[in-house]
C-alpha cells in the first residue's frame, strides 16, 4: 500500500489515465491555434475543441454553444457575476446568494458591493442547505441575479437547484449556480433544472488543473454577459484569450468518462464512504456528522470528533490526506466559515475533519482509513482535558474557561 | 504545515500526560484556553516544600499546543516554585522552533504553569490562614 492515500478528493483529483491519453497529442503533434483559420494545424485544434464542447454540453443537458471555456471555476464566477452585474444594472442592482458559498461567489459579491450592488447573503439551515422559500423572500424587484451553490465544497449539502432555479424562472431573475463539487456526482440538466449560468472545473472530475467552463445559456432567457477578459474576442467574446486546447480536450475527455461512468463512479464512492461512516460511528462514541444525512454528496464525509483537535487529529493521521474545519489548518486563522454558517460551534468547528471518496479510492484505503482514525481519535481523548472533563461528568457548556485567544 | 522534529516527538510520545488528584492540597491545576479557540490546557503539578516533584498533562490543540505543554511538564519537574514561574513562554518558541502562527500555543503553556502555580499557592495559603485562624 503506497502511502500517504489520498482522501482529498472535494481539494482536487488525480488524472484520470484515458484524460491523459486524450490530451497528450495536443501538447506536441497538434499544437496549432484553434483560431488560425489559414492551416490545417488551427483546424485540427479548433475540431479537437468543438468536440470538447460537444462532451461537456452533452453531460450538462446543454447546447455545445453554451459553454465558455475559462481557466477554472474561480474565472468562471468572476465572470458570470461580474458580467451579470454589468450587463443588467439599469435592470437592477441587488444580487442573492448565501453565507455558505466558496470563498470565489463571496468575494466576488463583495467585490460588486463596493461597485454599488446590494447582496443579501441567506443564511443556511443548520443542514447547510438553502430552501426555495429563503430564496423567495430574498427576492426584490431589483433583484438580477440568484448564485447558489449546487454542492457544498466542506460538508456536501446539496441544494435544491431544481426548486430555486423554476422560482428563479418564474420571476424572471437570473439564476447561477456553482456546480464545481456537483459535476459528475449528480445529476445535472440545465433544462429541467432551469439553470441559467453554471460553472465547472476539470481538476475535480479527473480532468486537468487550469481549466474549466462557464455554461451561458442562449434561449428562454438568452444570458448577455460582459466579458471580462477583453481581447481577440474568443469564445463569443465573452472571453478572450487563446485556448488552452490540451487541457480543453482533457475536460471534454473527463466530462465524457463522468458521462458514461456515471452510475459505477456515484454506487463506488457511495458505497465506500457509507461504509466507512458506518464503521467509525460503530468504534467511536461523540462523533457528529456535519451536513445534510439525505441531501449530500454521495462522496463526502465531514465528521467533528468532539473533543479532538482538528490539526493535531490531521498529525494522528498523516498517512492519510485530509483536510479540516479547524482553524489552525486554514491561512486565515479563522475556523470554516460554511460551519459557522450554520451554527456549529466554533468548537465543533475545530474538531471537523473532511474526508473525500472517489473514482480511485479501494475498499482497502477505507479499511486502512477507518483504522488510522479510530486510533487517532481514542489516542488524542486520552490527551484530552475535554474528554476527561465530558467522563467526569462536567457539562462543558458551563464551565467558565478563562483566556485563550 | 511543516513541523520542527521536536514538536512531532512530544506529539508522538507525549511526556507527563495524565491527571494528579485535584483534591490534594500539595496539588496545583491550572486549566487555560477555551474550546471554541481550539485549544484547551490542563496542567498539574504536585509540591513537595517549594519544589515541584511531579508535573501531569492534558493538551486539547493542535500539535504545537500539545508540544508546548508536554515541554513544560518536563522542564518544571524538579524546579522550585520560583523556578517554574520564570519559564518564559519565548524558550518555548526556541526549543521547539514553533513559527508565528504558533506563538500562542507557547503563551498558553507558560499561562498553563503560572495558573497551576496560583492555584497551589491560593489553596495552601487559604490553608496557612485557617490554621492561623484556628491558633488565634
Amino acid at each position: 500500500m503506497k502511502l500517504p492515500i489520498y482522501f482529498d478528493y472535494q481539494a482536487t483529483t488525480p488524472l484520470d489515465p484515458r484524460v491523459l491519453e486524450a490530451m497528450l497529442p495536443y501538447f506536441t503533434e497538434h499544437f496549432g491555434n484553434a483560431a488560425s483559420r489559414s492551416h490545417a494545424f488551427g483546424w485540427t485544434a479548433e475540431q479537437a475543441v468543438e468536440k470538447a464542447r460537444g462532451q461537456i454540453a452533452e453531460l450538462l443537458g446543454a447546447s455545445p454553444k453554451e459553454i465558455v471555456f475559462t481557466s477554472g471555476s474561480t474565472e468562471a464566477i468572476n465572470l458570470a457575476l461580474k458580467g451579470a452585474a454589468e450587463m443588467y444594472s439599469e435592470k437592477g442592482k441587488h444580487i442573492v446568494t448565501s453565507e455558505v458559498e466558496h470563498k470565489a461567489v463571496l468575494d466576488t459579491c463583495k467585490h460588486l458591493e463596493q461597485l454599488g450592488y446590494q447582496v443579501t447573503y441567506l443564511k443556511p439551515t443548520k443542514a447547510g442547505r438553502v430552501t426555495r422559500e429563503m430564496v423567495e423572500a430574498a427576492l426584490r424587484p431589483d433583484t438580477i441575479l440568484v448564485a447558489l451553490m449546487w454542492a457544498n465544497n466542506e460538508v456536501g449539502t446539496l441544494n435544491p437547484i431544481r426548486e430555486i432555479g423554476a422560482l428563479c424562472h418564474e420571476k424572471g431573475v437570473l439564476f447561477f449556480t456553482d456546480a464545481t463539487q456537483a459535476v459528475g456526482k449528480v445529476p445535472v440538466d440545465v433544462e429541467a433544472d432551469h439553470v441559467d449560468m453554471l460553472c465547472l472545473s476539470g481538476h475535480k472530475l479527473y480532468g486537468p488543473k487550469g481549466i474549466g467552463c462557464l455554461y451561458v445559456r442562449r434561449k428562454n432567457p438568452r444570458v448577455r454577459l460582459v466579458s471580462q477578459m477583453d481581447g481577440g474576442g474568443h469564445e463569443r467574446g465573452m472571453r478572450s484569450g487563446t485556448l488552452n486546447v490540451p487541457g480543453i480536450v482533457g475536460l471534454g475527455k473527463a466530462c465524457e468518462l463522468c458521462r458514461t461512468d456515471f452510475d459505477k463512479d456515484l454506487a463506488h464512492a457511495k458505497a465506500l464512504r457509507d461504509e466507512f461512516e458506518r464503521r467509525v460511528f460503530a468504534s467511536l462514541d461523540y462523533v457528529t456528522l456535519n451536513g445534510d444525512a439525505d441531501h449530500r454528496l454521495p462522496n463526502n464525509s465531514n465528521l467533528s470528533f468532539s473533543f479532538v483537535e482538528g490539526e493535531s487529529m490531521i498529525m494522528g493521521i498523516k498517512d492519510i490526506a485530509v483536510s479540516s474545519g479547524s482553524a489552525c489548518t486554514s491561512a486565515s486563522l479563522e475556523p470554516s466559515h460554511v460551519l459557522r454558517a450554520m451554527g456549529v460551534g466554533d468548537e465543533l468547528a475545530h474538531s471537523s475533519i473532511r474526508f473525500g471518496f472517489g473514482r480511485f479510492t479501494t475498499r482497502e484505503d477505507v479499511d486502512f482509513a477507518v483504522e488510522q482514525v479510530v486510533k487517532a481519535v481514542k489516542r488524542l481523548r486520552e490527551l484530552s482535558p475535554l474528554y476527561e472533563m465530558v467522563q467526569e461528568g462536567v457539562d462543558l457548556s458551563t464551565v467558565n474557561w478563562q483566556g485563550g485567544h | 504545515m511543516a513541523y520542527s522534529d521536536k514538536v512531532i516527538d512530544h506529539y508522538n510520545n507525549p511526556r507527563n500526560v495524565g491527571s494528579l488528584d485535584k483534591g490534594k492540597t500539595n496539588v496545583g491545576t491550572g486549566v487555560v484556553g477555551a474550546p471554541e479557540c481550539g485549544d484547551v490546557m490542563k496542567l498539574q503539578i504536585e509540591v513537595d516544600g517549594d519544589r515541584i516533584v511531579d508535573a501531569k498533562f492534558k493538551t486539547f490543540g493542535c500539535g504545537s499546543a500539545i508540544a508546548s505543554s508536554s515541554l513544560a511538564t518536563e522542564w518544571i519537574k524538579g524546579k522550585t516554585l520560583d523556578e517554574a514561574m520564570a519559564i518564559k513562554n519565548t524558550q518555548i518558541v526556541e526549543e521547539l522552533s514553533l513559527p508565528p502562527v504558533k506563538i500562542h500555543c507557547s503563551v498558553l503553556a507558560e499561562d498553563a504553569i503560572k495558573s497551576a502555580i496560583a492555584d497551589y499557592k491560593s489553596k495552601n495559603e487559604a490553608q496557612d490562614s485557617n490554621a492561623k485562624e484556628a491558633r488565634s
